[in-house]
């Protein structure tokens, strides 16, 4: 599904440059639910961000389903954005002047869908979220666990290959959290694969893998036992 | 590639993101809506201005010069300085002849005159004329005729007068043609009845007779009050006027370099300063309101470089979502110029309302000063092509700028 090389990165800081990723080895499999961890610094957001090529290496190689991506314009690492990633964030980044609905329709929009197709998936999207009767709510209307499954919604939308999660529960209560985890870990089982990364020990363990990043280099790489969210929930 | 145009959802997406951010998109309407206002009110009046001025001058030939004799300021061949100077019949006729470029020579006389009719009487000023008059300055008759030749050559008593004299030596609703009035005494038929100008070159006049009556009633021999020359209009008047007058003093018997021996007004380099006039404040007109224009459409731009700014967020999550950096430019730009659009559009309404305002506040009646206050759809037309061009490429500022900034930035927390 995912193979990453000798992947390097290094970001200009005045005249000097600091090194942030140096040299990852990184494979997933399809089916996988991925947590990468590491303190601040460590790179993972950076790591992350490649792999949702909304940044690029500096050297090293990336293959996603069997396409490397190198080399991309804006307009094709839009293309494959759209094509292949969903993206949850840490505080949703929803579209405030739209309303649920119309939230989750929008990369359906860029995939050039038509409307009546976009209502139908976007309502098709927003009753696995459990969040139907919420569809004409804007996200001022909805609490933060709410606003992560519309933000969750939007991303399975485009029924994207894999999905990548910036501290999705950073913002969030721990039962919120547990909460979305649990759904996470749904799609998981339904065959979705799940980028995640945290500093969180308890969403870590609820992954099947953990990849310890640090200072630019993976640490660790384990399989752990998963442990469901919903016990807690 | 303008496909996206008639698409329902380019619109529903622009529509959005506009009426869900009132006060921001009302805001950056009102430097256009200001700006277009502006213009169409200053190119109105403007055009209204002309108008009056075209209205007042409309019924003179513009290329027409007065000259009259004053006194001599130079002694020339024995004669003294002050000599009284007065032009003659065989003047007038000589300067036709031999001057290049002239169309008529119209000599005229100008007295005044007791006038009564029955019990009502009044003191006019009378004017000796030729028919040709009615060529140089438009005598807007409203009964009857004007002077004519036979009136000349058989010096009929005759009188073509003016609505004030009407109204004072007549009753009201009577009529007037083929009535007698009384000149100095002499009976003279009314034949005519012209509307007073609001504009006169010279001396009022109030009754035209034929000329040739006017020299014998008042004894004038071959002399003439002043006459009146036009130019053909390839000619330069203002040449006509000083060939003319170097004549004049040749045959008078004035020093050459005399400037005082004749008075003249000059119809056409007055007009000539009028048009300057008019032409400079057009320019002025277009220069304000354009320059108007292009601070509003700056501030629109100004505003959406700033709600970039406040929108970078969201431009990121659509471009995590998949929208191409051309996708994102061409909503900026379509949000610019319909902005644009919009404002524009209430400007040239409110222009509109400015210009009826000013129309029945000054536009009224005979000596309005602004006359048809108005803008031609051509202009409103370019001015709405300025616009979409003007809001396009200030579109383009922010909407490269949205798309300057990587998604990752744009989505990075605070």
């Amino acid at each position: 599904m995912l193979t990453i090389n000798k992947l390097h990165k290094s970001y200009p800081i005045g005249d000097r440059s600091l090194h942030v990723l140096k040299g990852i080895d990184l494979s997933v499999k399809e089916g996988e639910m991925v947590a990468i961890m590491g303190s601040s610094g460590s790179g993972k957001s950076t790591l992350l961000n490649i792999i949702g090529m909304l940044d690029e290496a500096d050297e090293g190689e990336y293959i996603l389903d069997g396409v490397p991506i190198k080399n991309l314009t804006e307009k094709k690492a839009a293309i494959y954005r759209n094509k292949f990633l969903g993206f949850i964030f840490q505080s949703f980044n929803l579209i405030n002047f739209k309303t649920a609905q119309e939230n989750v329709a929008l990369p359906l929009y860029y995939q050039g869908l038509k409307r009546k197709e976009r209502q139908e998936k976007s309502l098709f999207h927003l009753e696995k979220v459990g969040l139907r009767d919420w569809a004409e709510h804007h996200p001022s209307e909805l609490s933060g666990g709410q606003k992560q499954r519309v933000a969750i919604a939007r991303a399975l939308a485009a029924n994207p290959k894999l999905l990548l999660a910036d501290e999705p529960t950073g913002a969030l209560d721990t039962k919120t959290s547990y909460d979305i985890m649990a759904f996470l870990q749904q799609l998981n089982d339904e065959g979705k694969t799940l980028l995640i990364v945290t500093h969180e020990e308890d969403i870590a363990n609820m992954c099947k893998r953990i990849v310890r990043l640090k200072d630019g280099v993976i640490m660790e790489d384990v399989k752990v036992d998963q442990v469901r969210a919903e016990q807690y929930v | 590639m303008f496909k996206f145009l008639f698409e329902r959802d380019t619109w529903q997406e622009v529509s959005d993101s506009l009426s869900k951010n009132k006060l921001r998109s009302i805001l950056t309407m009102v430097g256009v809506w200001w700006g277009i206002l502006l213009l169409i009110a200053l190119l109105g009046s403007a055009r209204g201005l002309e108008n009056s001025f075209n209205r007042l001058f409309g019924s003179f030939a513009t290329n027409s010069v007065f000259i009259w004799g004053q006194s001599t300021s130079k002694p020339f061949k024995g004669f003294q300085e002050g000599k009284q100077v007065r032009l003659s019949l065989t003047d007038a006729k000589k300067i036709e002849e031999n001057i290049q470029g002239i169309e008529f020579v119209i000599p005229r006389n100008q007295n005044q005159a007791l006038v009564v009719r029955r019990e009502l009487s009044g003191t006019f000023g009378i004017n000796g004329d030729y028919p040709l008059l009615d060529k140089v300055q438009k005598v807007k008759l409203q009964h009857g005729r004007f002077i004519n030749q036979n009136d000349i050559d058989t010096n009929r008593k005759v009188a073509v007068i003016s609505e004030s004299i009407y109204k004072q030596v007549f009753e009201k609703d009577e009529e007037a043609i083929g009535e007698f009035i009384q000149i100095n005494g002499m009976n003279f038929m009314v034949v005519g009845m012209f509307e007073d100008s609001n504009m006169n070159m010279g001396p009022r006049t109030e009754i035209h007779i034929p000329f040739t009556t006017f020299q014998q009633i008042y004894n004038q021999g071959d002399r003439i009050g002043w006459m009146m020359i036009t130019g053909k209009p390839e000619y330069d008047i203002k040449q006509i006027e000083e060939d003319a007058k170097l004549m004049l003093k040749n045959l008078n018997r004035i020093h050459p370099q005399d400037k005082r021996a004749f008075g003249s007004f000059n119809l056409g380099s007055e007009f000539a300063k009028m048009t300057g006039f008019l032409t400079g404040m057009q320019f002025l007109t277009w220069f304000v309101g354009i320059a108007t224009l292009i601070a509003g459409v700056f501030a629109i731009g100004n505003i959406l470089l700033i709600t970039v700014k406040e929108r970078t967020k969201e431009i990121g999550v659509r471009r995590a979502l998949g929208a191409t950096p051309f996708e994102i430019k061409r909503q900026i730009v379509v949000e610019a110029v319909t902005l644009t659009l919009i404002a524009g559009f209430f400007g040239i309404i409110s222009g509109g309302w400015i210009l009826i305002a000013l129309d029945s506040a000054f536009g009224q009646g005979d000596d309005a000063t602004i006359v048809n206050a108005s803008v031609s759809i051509a202009v409103v037309f370019i001015a709405v092509i300025i616009l979409v061009i003007l809001g396009t490429l200030i579109g383009l500022i922010p909407a490269f700028k949205a798309t300057s900034i990587k998604p990752i930035e744009a989505l990075r927390e605070e």
